[in-house]
């Protein structure tokens, strides 16, 4: 049975295995409408035409984990920014597990998305917020239709959370191939400020498609900095939905780390709902193999007076394939808008390759528009010069790597962050540099 | 220290040095002068095992082994340094990092470990004074957005920290102004001993003014078509270089 199929028949199985109130479930039967309708994307939509799903879909994914697959501390500790004292949630094969997780509902609540549907304490944020910024498109829906358990933070008005979030997602290979859905909302009050941390990592060889859908609000003056960090193993997938609507004079941020996986996409998308607001995405991508990383964004500026920032740099050895779509769109209304987008690339093989697509609407008059792409090889002057001071090869590429990744790794606001974002691309790179950039 | 022997090289198709004979002694001073397009910096580059020219004939021997093969870094830790004409700006790497790990990489080449942190600050400290090198500087992203002067400041200083046997400076004089250039004389008039040799490539007499060769040679359609003692400099000063190209025409 083809995937598809199986999704919409275990459908039924799912709703009552999850136990859920009236009005998800109404939300959930027509995503499942949707994606039944509308299936998985194909290399015909012209979002999705450098990135094929063909390869990852061919697997029989169990889409209902199995229950106890518990890890131990010291089997997940590497994942972990454990220097730093912080807030887990942390999900083995899909399931909450409590053990390795630190929640609160201490001035904030830091829990379970399960929690958040079916307590009637709930009940009227996730009417408010639930699934009114996720795109109703058939990846989204479909994630929408088995949305049963992530995240859910909801920081109150004037909170300076004291110490980042992290979500963390593993899967463990009990099954032999496993799909994964989660599902997160994130809700920031007035002039509250919160750093997260989201990871997924596969501790198996067995295939694993993670969809997964993540609303993100963030009210007045509210800042949001929130990290992914995707560095996962060969026969790990991604489709990451990250969706932010901001209110006037917030900023939100988001860093997307891209090393590794077999095929990762990222539909990232800004909603700007009132005026002096600030967006920022920035990505670094390095990859090699046959790996493939999709960044698909979108900025849609509505109001005046308002930024964004994209930054992504990309580099591609091997035979690894990257996409970068940028999508800026400035409503008529939205005068004095100041967007920027800026994605650089470098080949290191002639077998890898990148797709790279500004997209650009602007139906304002009075707005300061700016992108830029370049794809290029490494700097050959530049490497002899390195070279002629005793930096071998393989190290003076490294540090030229590292330089090229640096405006965006310096806007990282988390030391410890910082360093393990260094250390995984030094460690990439197969170089020990001996400082900390 | 250094012996050049019959060297031809070419980038490509195109022949540039046609048969260089050098020998540099340790604690000598060489001066290597002539006009544009002869050959100067390519010899330099040759020297320090730039990739992109090939060498066609002729040998590169330093230290009574021959490096013709080696790459830019081992030549680099066998002690050659070159001091470069246009440094190369790279954003996102500090002066102060990039330094730390071509001292570091050295000596991981020659199997010894990493430089404490400690004595590392204290002979930063030490050759930026000797340079006049402002401590904010080290901070700043190598070469990126210097003036002229800086980036041959930051050359010397990269030479005083990595303690080369044979520096060759590649017209480090051109684009510095009278103070800087004494700065920099001075830096490599300190750094100069019995035991190292350096090379100085320039067009002009100026810098012989301050660094004093033992001997100077004039390079011209890729040969050294005339050497003599640091009184040549001055000629050549006077004279310009028409009456060599009319003697080896002749």
């Amino acid at each position: 049975m083809e995937l598809k199929e199986k999704l919409v028949s275990s459908f039924m199985a799912f709703e009552d295995y999850v136990d859920v109130n009236d009005s998800i479930h109404d939300i959930r039967t027509e995503a499942i409408r949707t994606f039944e309708k509308e299936g998985f994307p194909t290399k015909k939509q012209e979002a999705w035409k450098y990135t094929s799903l063909n390869s990852v879909l061919k697997h029989d994914y169990s889409v209902f984990p199995k229950e106890d697959n518990s890890l131990e501390f010291k089997d997940v500790k590497p994942y972990f920014i454990h220097e730093i004292d912080a807030y887990r949630l942390v999900f083995v094969d899909g399931k909450y597990s409590s053990n390795l997780s630190q929640t609160t509902h201490e001035g904030l609540d830091v829990c379970l998305m399960s929690a958040a549907l079916n307590k009637p304490k709930y009940r009227v944020i996730i009417e408010n917020y639930f699934n009114k910024i996720a795109t109703k498109d058939g990846i989204a829906s479909l994630n929408t239709a088995f949305s049963a358990e992530g995240a859910y933070i909801h920081i109150p008005k004037n909170k300076l959370v004291d110490k980042p979030i992290q979500i963390l997602h593993f899967s463990t290979g009990n099954e032999s191939a496993l799909m994964l859905q989660p599902r997160n909302l994130i809700i920031v009050d007035e002039n509250s400020h919160v750093q997260i941390i989201e990871r997924h990592h596969s501790l198996t060889s067995h295939p694993i498609l993670t969809n997964s859908v993540t609303e993100i609000f963030t009210n007045k003056r509210a800042i949001v900095d929130y990290y992914k960090i995707q560095n996962d193993t060969q026969n790990a997938s991604l489709i990451d939905n990250t969706f932010i609507s901001q209110k006037q004079e917030s900023i939100a941020k988001v860093h997307t780390f891209s090393f590794g996986g077999k095929l990762t996409r990222n539909n990232l998308n800004f909603y700007q709902n009132g005026e002096r607001i600030d967006s920022t995405l920035k990505g670094v991508t390095i990859i090699g193999d046959k790996q493939h990383v999709d960044h698909n964004t979108l900025v849609h500026h509505v109001e005046p007076n308002c930024e964004s920032h994209q930054d992504y740099k990309g580099i591609f050895g091997d035979k690894a394939t990257g996409v970068f779509n940028g999508k800026v769109l400035v409503e008529k209304e939205a005068q004095k808008t100041n967007a920027f987008q800026a994605n650089n690339n470098i080949l290191l093989s002639d077998k890898a390759s990148i797709n790279t697509k500004p997209q650009l609407e602007i139906f304002a008059d009075d707005v300061k528009c700016s992108h830029g792409c370049t794809i290029g090889q490494l700097d050959e002057s530049a490497m002899f010069y390195l070279r002629s001071r005793g930096i071998p090869e393989k190290e003076a590429r490294a540090l030229l790597m590292f330089a090229f990744t640096s405006n965006v790794l310096d806007s990282v606001k988390i030391p410890e962050m910082k360093n393990r974002i260094t250390k995984i691309i030094a460690n990439k790179l197969g170089v020990n540099l001996g400082f900390e950039l | 220290m250094l012996k050049i022997n019959n060297l031809h090289a070419s980038v490509e198709d195109k022949t540039i040095l046609r048969g260089i004979n050098l020998d540099v002694k340790p604690g000598e001073v060489h001066a290597i002068m002539g006009p544009n397009g002869s050959g100067k910096s390519t010899l330099a580059s040759v020297i320090a095992g730039k990739e992109e020219f090939e060498l066609d004939e002729g040998d590169i021997v330093f230290e009574n082994e021959n490096i013709n093969e080696l790459s830019p870094d081992e030549r680099a830790h066998k002690g050659l340094f070159l001091s470069f004409q246009y440094p190369v700006e790279i954003p996102g790497v500090s002066v102060t990092n990039f330094i730390k790990t071509a001292i570091n990489e050295t000596r991981k080449a020659k199997g010894m470990d990493d430089m404490p942190a400690n004595e590392m600050l204290k002979l930063i400290r030490e050759k930026s004074e000797l340079l006049d090198i402002n401590r904010k500087f080290l901070s700043r992203s190598l070469n990126e957005g210097f003036s002229g002067g800086e980036k041959k400041r930051n050359e010397i200083f990269q030479m005083a920290m990595l303690e080369p046997k044979l520096a060759i400076l590649d017209e480090t004089d051109s684009g510095l102004d009278i103070d800087a250039l004494r700065i920099v004389a001075n830096g490599v008039n300190k750094l100069k001993s019995k035991d190292n040799s350096v090379i100085l490539i320039t067009h002009y007499q100026r810098l012989l003014d301050y660094v004093v060769p033992d001997y100077v040679h004039v390079l011209y359609e890729g040969r050294i078509v005339k050497s003599g003692p640091k009184e040549l400099a001055q000629e050549l000063e006077a004279k310009g270089y028409d009456w060599i190209k009319e003697e080896v025409n002749a």
